[in-house]
Formats: C-alpha cells, sequence, structure tokens
C-alpha cells in the first residue's frame, strides 16, 4: 500500500492504444492508472508491462488528443475492478461500465477484479442441468445444459442476429428458477443495436448489457466481456441465479486482440493473430461453470462468425478447442428458406448425454436424437449419390430416406420465429420417425 | 539472501538477485509466487512465475528456494488430484476457496496419515541408491519405499509410520523417509532399458485389434475439436490392463475434469474391484490456469509415474493434450524473445518433446525389478491439419499413431480411428502375444485390412453407378465392411460395450467373417443375395 498517489507527467511515447511512461518509481503489474488528457478529458488505463522505469499502460478509450508534454498519469495502487450489486440488474453499460440507458450510475455494494481467479477444478460439479433455448435443433439434438460453453459458429449474412434476439426473449430453464441474462455485443453496429435495443427494453430486470459499438475504442472490446463475466460470476454464485451469458461477436474480440498485439510488437502467430489467443480465450471461457454446494451457474453462448466460410480458420478452431461444442449454422440451409439454419451435423453438445433422459428432458430423449441423427446423416450421404445415378437408380430404402432428410429440414429444423418447449420439439421428432419408421430405426 | 523484481512482462519477471542456478526455484515477490529460473544475465535472472502475478510490483522481494523445482515422491499420491506444481486442488480449496488464488504452497504429501511399514531389510544392510529399504500397503499396490541415499542399515523402525516420522536410520545418522523429493526436470533413473515386449490391453477393439500398443510404447492421438480425443483417453484410463494410471488435463476445459473426478470416484477398477481413483493420479491444470504451469504439469506428472515404475509396476501416462503443452512452451519462448521456429514454436520444440516422450519404456529399476511406462498422448492439430510441428514433432519418437478423423466424427462413427492412416510399429511383436490366444489373429488382422480397403474402392464404383449396378459379391462385400465399420470397429464409451477383452474382440470378428464367407459360398453356389439376405432377416435369432 502507497501512502501517496503517484502522478507523472513523462509520457515518452503513444503508439495506437499504448503509452509509454518514463521513471516511473513504483509500479504494479494490471494497476489501474487514470489520464488526464491536455484538454481535460479523464481515461483510465492498466499497466502492461513495467521494465527499468519505464512502464507500458494500455489505455481503455481513444488515445487522440494526448501528447507527451501535458498529459498526467496518475497510479492508483490497486488492479481493475467491476462495481457489483443489485442495481446492475436491468441496466445497459458501455465497454468500460458506463450507462448507456441515460440512467445514473447505482451505486455499487462492492468491487472484484475484473480478471476472474480460475475456479478450482475440483470446486466445479459437472453440468447436467437443462436450459430450454425454445429451438428444436438445440434442445433436441444439441442440448445446453447449466455450466457449458457452446458457442454458435455462423457465417456473414446469416441470421445469427434474430437466433441471439430469440434466445435473449426466448431462454429459461424448465422448472423456472432465477434467471437472468447477460448480454456483451462487441463491435456491434448502431444499425444492430437499435435491434437489439428494442428486445432489450422488454426485458424488464432480467439482464444485464455491455454494448461496445462499431466505432467505440477497440480496447474496450477485450474488457467488455471480463466485465461482464466479472458481473455474471457475481450474479450466480452470490445472488445464486443460473446465468446465461451471450457474446456477439468473439470474432470481434479476437481481432481487438490482434490489434494490441501487433501495436505491442508481440509476434504474431496463425493469421497475425497472437500466439496466445487460446489462452486469452480459455481465460473468457472458461469462467463458465457450476460449483460444489452453490446454487447458481454461469452458462456461455459466444458467437462466433468464421471468415471466409473457414471452420478451420484460428477463431472458430480455437474456440472449438476449449468450448463444450458447437452449432454450426449452414448457408446451404438459409438458401432453402430454413430458419434457424442450423447444420446438425458438425453440431453437437459434448454435455447433451447428462442433461437429457428422465428427470431432466423426457424418457425418450436420447432414442429420439440419435435415431433422427443416424437417419438424417444417411439421408445427406445418399444425397451425393442422388447427384451421380439420379433417384430412380436407388434401393427403395434409400429414396425413403431421402424423402425423410427433406422432410427433416422442413419440420423439425425449421421452426420460423416460433418458440417450441421441448415436448413440442420431441413430439415432432416422434411424428417423423414414425413416419418413417421402415427406415429411420 | 535476498534480491528484488527490477521488470515485470506478463508471467516474465526479471530479479536482481545474485547466486542462482538455471532451474532453481524462487519465491517472488510479498506474496511468495513460485517462479523457476530461465535464463541468467550476470546478477539479473529472468523467472518464469507459475501463478498469476497481477498486482506484483517493481522492488517487491524474491528470494531463493535454494534448489531446483521439485515434486514430492511418498506413499498417497494414488487416488490424489493436484495442479501442475504438484499442489493438491483439495488443499487449495481448503485454502482460498472455490477460486484458486496465488502464494499457496502446501505440502502435497499426508503427513499425519499412518500407514504399516514392513521391511524384508535388516541393520546391517548395505543399501544402494534407488533400493528398496522397505514398503507400506497403498490401496492393492505394495508401495516400496526407495532409498534416495547409500549406506548401511542401521536401524528400521517397522509398524506404523507417519510420513514426518523417519522410517529407517542410515549408519552417520542420516535418515529416510518414506518419501523423498526428485528434481520435476531430471529423468529417474534406471539400471538398463528393456525392448517393450508384452501387449497393453486398451479394451478398445479398434486398437488391440488393428493398431496394438506394448507396455512401454508410445502412442499419439492427435485430432481435430469434436474427434473424440478426450473421451478415448478417459476410456482407456478406465480399462487399461497397467496397476497406475497418470492422468494430465494439461490445458484442457474444467467441465471434463470435474466429469472425469466424479466419474472415477464412483467407478470401479475391473481388475482390483476397488474404485478406479485408488490407481489413479491426476493432474489438472485447465486452459484458464497460468500457462507456465501448463508446461511444468507433464513434468510433474510424469516424474511421479516414474516414481511408481521404479516400484516395478506397470503405469500408464495419458496427457489431454500435448499440444497445450506446447503452445505453453511457445508463450513462454515470445515472452522471452528467443528466435522463433515453424508456426513460432521455439525450434527446441522438438529436442524438449523428444526428451519427454522417451522417459517412457520398460526398465530394470535400481531395485532389480522390471517396470514399464506408457505413454498415450493426445494432440489437438490447429484446423485438424496434421502437417503441424506439434504432430509432426511426435511422430519422430512415438511408436503408434491413432488419428481420429472429423469426417468419422461426423458420422458418429466413435472412437474416430482411421484405420488407413493409423499405424502401430508394436504391431509385430504383440502378435507374437496375440496369436497364442488365437491362432488365427494375424490371418484376421490382415482380413480386415483388405475388406475395408476393398470396400473404399468400391465405394467409389458405387457413387457412379449406384448400389444397384453392383454385382452380388461385392455387394456382399460392402455389406461385410459395413458390419465391422458399425458393429467392431464402433464402440460406445458409455454403455457396457466400452470395453472389450482381447479373447471377445476376436470372437466378435471372427464370426463376421464366418457370416461373410458361408454368404460368399452360397453366391459361388449360384444364389442371389436378397434372397439371401431376406432369409437371414427373417431367421429367428
Amino acid at each position: 500500500m502507497r501512502l501517496a498517489e503517484h502522478q507523472y507527467r513523462s509520457v515518452s511515447a503513444i503508439r495506437g492504444p499504448l503509452l509509454f511512461l518514463e521513471r516511473v518509481f513504483a509500479a504494479r503489474l494490471g494497476e489501474l492508472v487514470r489520464i488526464e488528457t491536455p484538454d481535460g478529458r479523464s481515461l483510465t488505463g492498466e499497466v502492461l508491462k513495467i521494465s527499468a522505469g519505464q512502464v507500458l499502460i494500455q489505455v481503455f478509450g481513444g488515445t487522440q488528443g494526448l501528447d507527451t508534454r501535458h498529459t498526467t498519469v496518475s497510479f492508483s495502487d490497486a488492479v481493475m475492478q467491476a462495481p457489483l450489486g443489485d442495481g446492475v440488474l436491468g441496466r445497459i453499460f458501455d465497454g468500460s461500465f458506463r450507462p448507456l440507458d441515460d440512467l445514473p450510475m447505482f451505486i455499487p455494494e462492492f468491487r472484484m477484479p475484473v480478471i476472474g481467479a480460475p475456479i478450482n477444478p475440483v470446486a466445479r460439479t459437472h453440468p447436467v442441468e437443462f436450459i430450454e433455448t425454445g429451438f428444436s435443433t438445440i434442445d433436441g439434438l444439441n442440448t445446453l445444459v447449466k455450466g457449458q460453453k457452446l458457442p454458435i459458429f455462423t457465417c456473414a449474412g446469416l441470421p445469427a442476429r434474430e437466433i441471439t434476439d430469440q434466445l435473449l426473449r426466448q431462454a429459461r430453464l424448465p422448472d423456472g428458477g432465477p434467471f437472468a441474462l447477460v448480454f456483451v455485443a462487441l463491435g456491434l453496429t448502431h444499425f444492430e443495436y437499435q435491434f437489439y435495443r428494442q428486445t432489450l427494453e422488454h426485458m424488464q430486470n432480467r439482464f444485464v448489457a455491455f454494448i461496445n459499438l462499431a466505432d467505440d475504442p477497440v480496447v474496450e472490446r477485450l474488457l467488455a466481456p471480463r466485465l461482464a463475466l466479472t458481473v455474471a460470476e457475481d450474479l450466480a454464485f452470490r445472488q445464486e441465479m443460473d446465468v446465461l451469458v451471450i457474446i456477439t461477436d468473439m470474432t470481434n474480440y479476437c481481432d481487438a486482440l490482434r490489434e494490441i498485439s501487433t501495436a505491442r510488437e508481440e509476434l504474431p502467430g496463425r493469421r497475425g493473430y497472437p500466439g496466445h489467443m487460446y489462452s486469452d480465450l480459455a481465460s473468457l471461457y472458461e469462467r463458465a461453470g457450476r460449483i460444489h454446494g452453490r446454487k447458481g451457474s454461469v452458462t456461455l453462448l459466444p458467437t462466433v462468425t468464421m471468415p471466409e466460410d473457414d471452420i478451420t480458420h484460428p477463431i472458430p478452431d480455437l474456440t472449438g478447442y476449449i468450448t463444450e461444442g458447437q452449432i454450426v449454422l449452414s448457408r446451404e440451409l438459409q438458401q432453402k428458406g430454413i430458419y434457424p439454419p442450423v447444420d446438425v451435423l458438425p453440431s453437437l453438445s459434448r454435455l447433451m448425454q447428462h442433461g437429457i433422459g428422465k428427470g431432466q428432458t423426457r424418457k425418450d430423449h436420447r432414442d429420439l436424437a440419435n435415431r433422427l441423427y443416424r437417419a438424417y446423416a444417411k439421408g445427406c450421404d445418399l444425397r451425393r449419390l442422388e447427384a451421380v445415378v439420379g433417384r430412380d437408380g436407388m434401393l427403395a430404402d434409400d429414396r425413403q430416406l431421402l424423402d425423410f432428410s427433406t422432410r427433416f429440414e422442413a419440420d423439425f429444423v425449421h421452426q420460423g420465429k416460433q418458440r417450441r418447449n421441448i415436448d413440442e420439439t420431441l413430439d415432432i421428432a416422434q411424428a417423423l420417425l414414425d413416419e418413417f419408421r421402415e427406415v429411420a430405426r | 539472501m535476498n534480491g528484488q523484481v527490477t521488470s515485470i512482462s506478463g508471467a516474465t519477471v526479471c530479479v536482481d538477485l545474485a547466486d542462482l542456478k538455471i532451474g532453481d526455484r524462487v519465491l517472488v515477490g510479498s506474496n511468495r509466487l513460485t517462479g523457476e529460473v530461465v535464463r541468467l544475465d550476470g546478477r539479473i535472472a529472468t523467472v518464469q512465475v507459475f501463478e498469476e502475478n497481477r498486482g506484483l510490483g517493481i522492488g517487491e522481494a524474491v528470494t531463493s528456494a535454494k534448489g531446483p523445482l521439485t515434486v514430492h515422491l511418498g506413499p498417497g499420491l494414488l487416488g490424489g488430484i493436484f495442479d501442475g506444481l504438484q499442489r493438491p486442488l483439495s488443499l487449495l480449496l481448503e485454502g482460498s476457496g472455490d477460486f484458486i488464488a496465488s502464494g499457496q504452497d502446501p505440502f502435497p504429501l499426508d503427513c499425519t496419515r499412518t500407514w504399516t511399514f514392513s521391511s524384508e531389510r535388516q541393520a546391517g544392510d548395505q543399501i544402494r541408491v534407488g533400493e528398496t529399504f522397505g514398503k507400506v500397503k497403498e490401496g492393492h499396490i505394495d508401495h516400496l519405499l526407495l532409498s534416495p541415499h547409500a549406506g548401511v542399515l542401521e536401524q528400521l523402525y517397522t509398524g506404523k509410520l507417519q510420513l514426518e516420522h523417519p522410517a529407517a536410520m542410515l549408519a552417520g545418522g542420516q535418515p529416510l523417509h518414506g518419501w523423498h523429493s526428485w528434481p520435476v526436470r531430471k529423468a529417474r533413473p534406471y539400471r538398463q532399458k528393456l525392448q517393450p515386449a508384452a501387449p497393453l490391453i486398451t479394451g478398445q477393439r479398434c486398437l488391440d485389434f488393428l493398431f496394438p500398443l506394448l507396455k512401454g510404447g508410445v502412442a499419439i492421438v492427435p485430432g481435430g475439436f469434436g474427434t473424440g480425443k478426450t473421451v478415448l483417453e478417459q476410456t482407456i484410463a478406465k480399462f487399461a490392463d497397467v496397476d497406475v494410471v497418470v492422468y494430465v488435463g494439461c490445458g484442457e476445459r474444467g467441465n471434463e475434469m470435474a466429469g472425469l473426478l466424479d466419474e472415477f470416484g464412483e467407478l470401479e477398477d475391473p481388475r482390483s474391484k476397488r474404485p478406479l481413483m485408488e490407481r489413479t493420479i491426476v493432474v489438472a491444470n485447465t486452459s484458464n490456469m497460468p500457462v507456465a504451469a501448463r508446461e511444468s504439469s507433464i513434468f510433474t506428472a510424469v516424474t511421479m509415474a516414474e516414481y511408481y515404475r521404479d516400484m516395478g509396476l506397470d503405469v500408464l501416462f495419458l496427457a489431454d493434450s500435448l499440444s497445450r503443452w506446447a503452445e505453453a512452451l511457445r508463450e513462454i519462448s515470445a515472452a522471452l524473445e528467443e528466435m522463433p521456429g515453424e508456426d513460432g514454436y521455439p525450434t527446441y520444440l522438438g529436442s524438449r518433446l523428444s526428451g519427454f516422450i522417451e522417459r517412457a519404456g520398460v526398465v530394470k529399476t535400481l531395485s532389480a525389478g522390471q517396470g514399464s511406462l506408457s505413454m498415450i498422448l493426445a494432440v489437438s492439430p490447429p484446423g485438424a491439419d496434421f502437417a503441424e510441428p506439434v504432430t509432426q514433432a511426435c511422430l519422430r519418437v512415438a511408436g503408434a499413431l491413432y488419428m481420429l478423423d472429423t469426417q468419422l466424427a461426423h458420422r458418429r462413427h466413435f472412437p474416430a480411428i482411421n484405420w488407413t492412416q493409423s499405424f502401430s510399429l508394436y504391431s509385430d511383436t504383440a502378435l507374437a502375444h496375440f496369436t497364442e490366444r488365437h491362432a488365427e489373429w494375424a490371418k484376421l488382422q490382415a482380413h480386415c485390412r483388405d475388406l475395408l480397403q476393398r470396400e473404399d474402392a468400391l465405394r467409389e464404383v458405387a457413387e457412379v453407378v449406384g448400389m444397384e449396378g453392383l454385382q452380388d459379391g461385392d455387394r456382399l462385400l460392402m455389406r461385410t465392411a459395413e458390419k465391422i465399420r458399425l458393429d467392431f470397429l464402433c464402440q460406445n464409451s458409455f454403455t457396457d460395450d466400452a470395453y472389450t477383452s482381447p479373447e471377445s474382440t476376436i470372437e466378435h470378428f471372427a464370426a463376421l467373417i464366418d457370416e461373410h464367407d458361408r454368404l460368399a459360398a452360397a453366391l459361388d453356389g449360384g444364389a442371389l443375395l436378397d434372397d439371401l439376405l431376406k432369409e437371414a432377416a427373417d431367421a429367428p435369432r
């Protein structure tokens, strides 16, 4: 603990969002600093690196208007913390926790560091409880459970926004316990913001939103999800709520990470993304979970837009290695007019096994899901054959499987804007399998 | 002697402290964070800190632990769950609650637990380094106490033993405890390395039948995400016919570790009928735990594995995943501003990796027994592209490759082991053993490969002319191959099917071939395939 506040006017260089400060007497890694610009603005920053009297600071907010002569930096002797308390519910903030909804800032009950400590693996309990999203393809075939992290892999031009919006409106617990949504938008356009804003207005006190707009400072894109997850952990593990965190879009997050990394002159990895991106993403995704003896949970649904529709691009690739499955949207289904265009074949929920069946969803769930998946996979394989030899050259059973696949897409995958509960989803599955009982065993 | 922190860049910290050696453990800052010296430059030492060091300030005190990073070896490791620095996670839980705080350093072994110590040695016996001076019963195994010192036994305190008290005394007053410490990065010595000879039964039909592993052998399991690496590793951890399993979750998911711990706590070891956890050591350094500790975790784990090998036991080491270890190495190397090699990995990746993998093998131990250490290592190639440096570096030293295929996984064919690209260099040796169990093993194995290969070729034809256009003989072959794939090679890890003994494996396969041969003979006799299949379907089972 330092007795006096340290102030410096020894800025030697400013490079992108980074600021270099000379002859610093004492500084801590990750220490929060306040920066006064010559024109009287106040910004915050964080200490990234300290060497021989020189300190490297990452500035949250734009560095426009900063100079090397008049800019003042004061050290706070504390790491960055998020304000927490009941007042956070129902509010919209920007990427630095400033209110965006024209209401005054709430009065924090206490503060916690935004860089969360890792959950002790032996304190975790295995996720098993079902969360109903209202989408048949997710609830029926790729079931989401409390404490899971399940990303949505989308491509430019696919209706990820509509799906996210519906998730915000529709997601709920089957037993209706205390439930909150934390919505994090990174690099959102104003057009999209207006769209989501209408949804948020209808949600009353069930949500907290952190909005970083496309023209907001890039560094805040790295901060916003950490603030949001700190809030989510507090809601879950102190206030005992089940919290669903929706982050859109992680591609913007990773691009911001690359931008800062380049400014720091770090060695670029695949496609210019930094080599520590896996660990960085894990520090966000791994904050999802459940803890022994505590009621709440943090569940994570990040959206990832795959650049060039490429699932092997570093962003979806590293995400897939950390998360427990993925929901993949398909351009082909979108062109067939199917909504939501979820391609169930590459989609997967790794934690589904324990979250379905008697006591969770319905006794016949597992069997129905397996049969649907098997028959549809076979049908899709046969489509290639059909393209070569034509329908007439195929065995009767194979022709039936082709019909099944078409009907599966039209009846089960396609549901328009309608919400389906788990019973409705499984009833549709049952009806479809009954109709094709000869081939869909 | 005290020094101080001079610069901080992430987990890489420079300290001003004299008389340090490379590899020395130091305690950094007022929280006494554990670090390891990785570079020396005059008085300034570069230290890799193993714990979250946010909040660490310039000028904070640094002390030397006067020795390298070590693990503590003794009875009570089995059933333990540790982090990458061998700190028991249950003690961290007591220390800092559900979230791990930095700066804790609990002793990994339980010093208050009472063991029954017995010995066949007597006062006056000459003891060499690494020799047994007694044993305790740890679960189902005889835990041999190995002497870290040489000398003449003066006294043995048999009977009730607690680790804080000496178990024996050497002439000259050197006490022998039930435990000793060993440097993490130094392979434990042995008398002689032997050729692996005995098969390691995994209970996976595809592996035991087509790509067998030997005790003391090394297999790597590369696969993109969603191809089932973790499930395969965990299934093998449950059923493999070894005495001790060391499982390292290196930079992987926390929920997966929770699942494993829950499950292993409940399941029973099919061989000893005792809880599975009693033969297992888990090292869990999940992806959000500090990167440097992830790098050290596989060394911590393999040293514990070697310790049990030195008691003459068969030990299986499973790591999930080695790529995360390599990435940790890359992050550390980048922070040290070393010249990067391929894909940004340091150029010493290959040598570091082979040094690690060579710690596997069958050995004649210093106490004259024979023990084995086998490894099954998962690799997570970026974009499922196997040309990347980690997979390639592993391939140079591994004896078996179990390649997991994204296409098979999408079809829910699990385990998604690609049968054309996987291989086992241990096959010939293993076959010598398996042929004793079933004389036809080698012939059937060749037959299986042949059928699967011909199916591939036929499928291409079928895609052009349709199944209708194939001859009956070819259609029969397609049908048999499909049965082999779906009934035999696919194996459900979540049901009773998860384990198959080699006897049942070979019977199962022989039955499939018998049926094929019978139908083929009938076709030769002029019968039509559709009639034969209809007959088979109508026949009562």
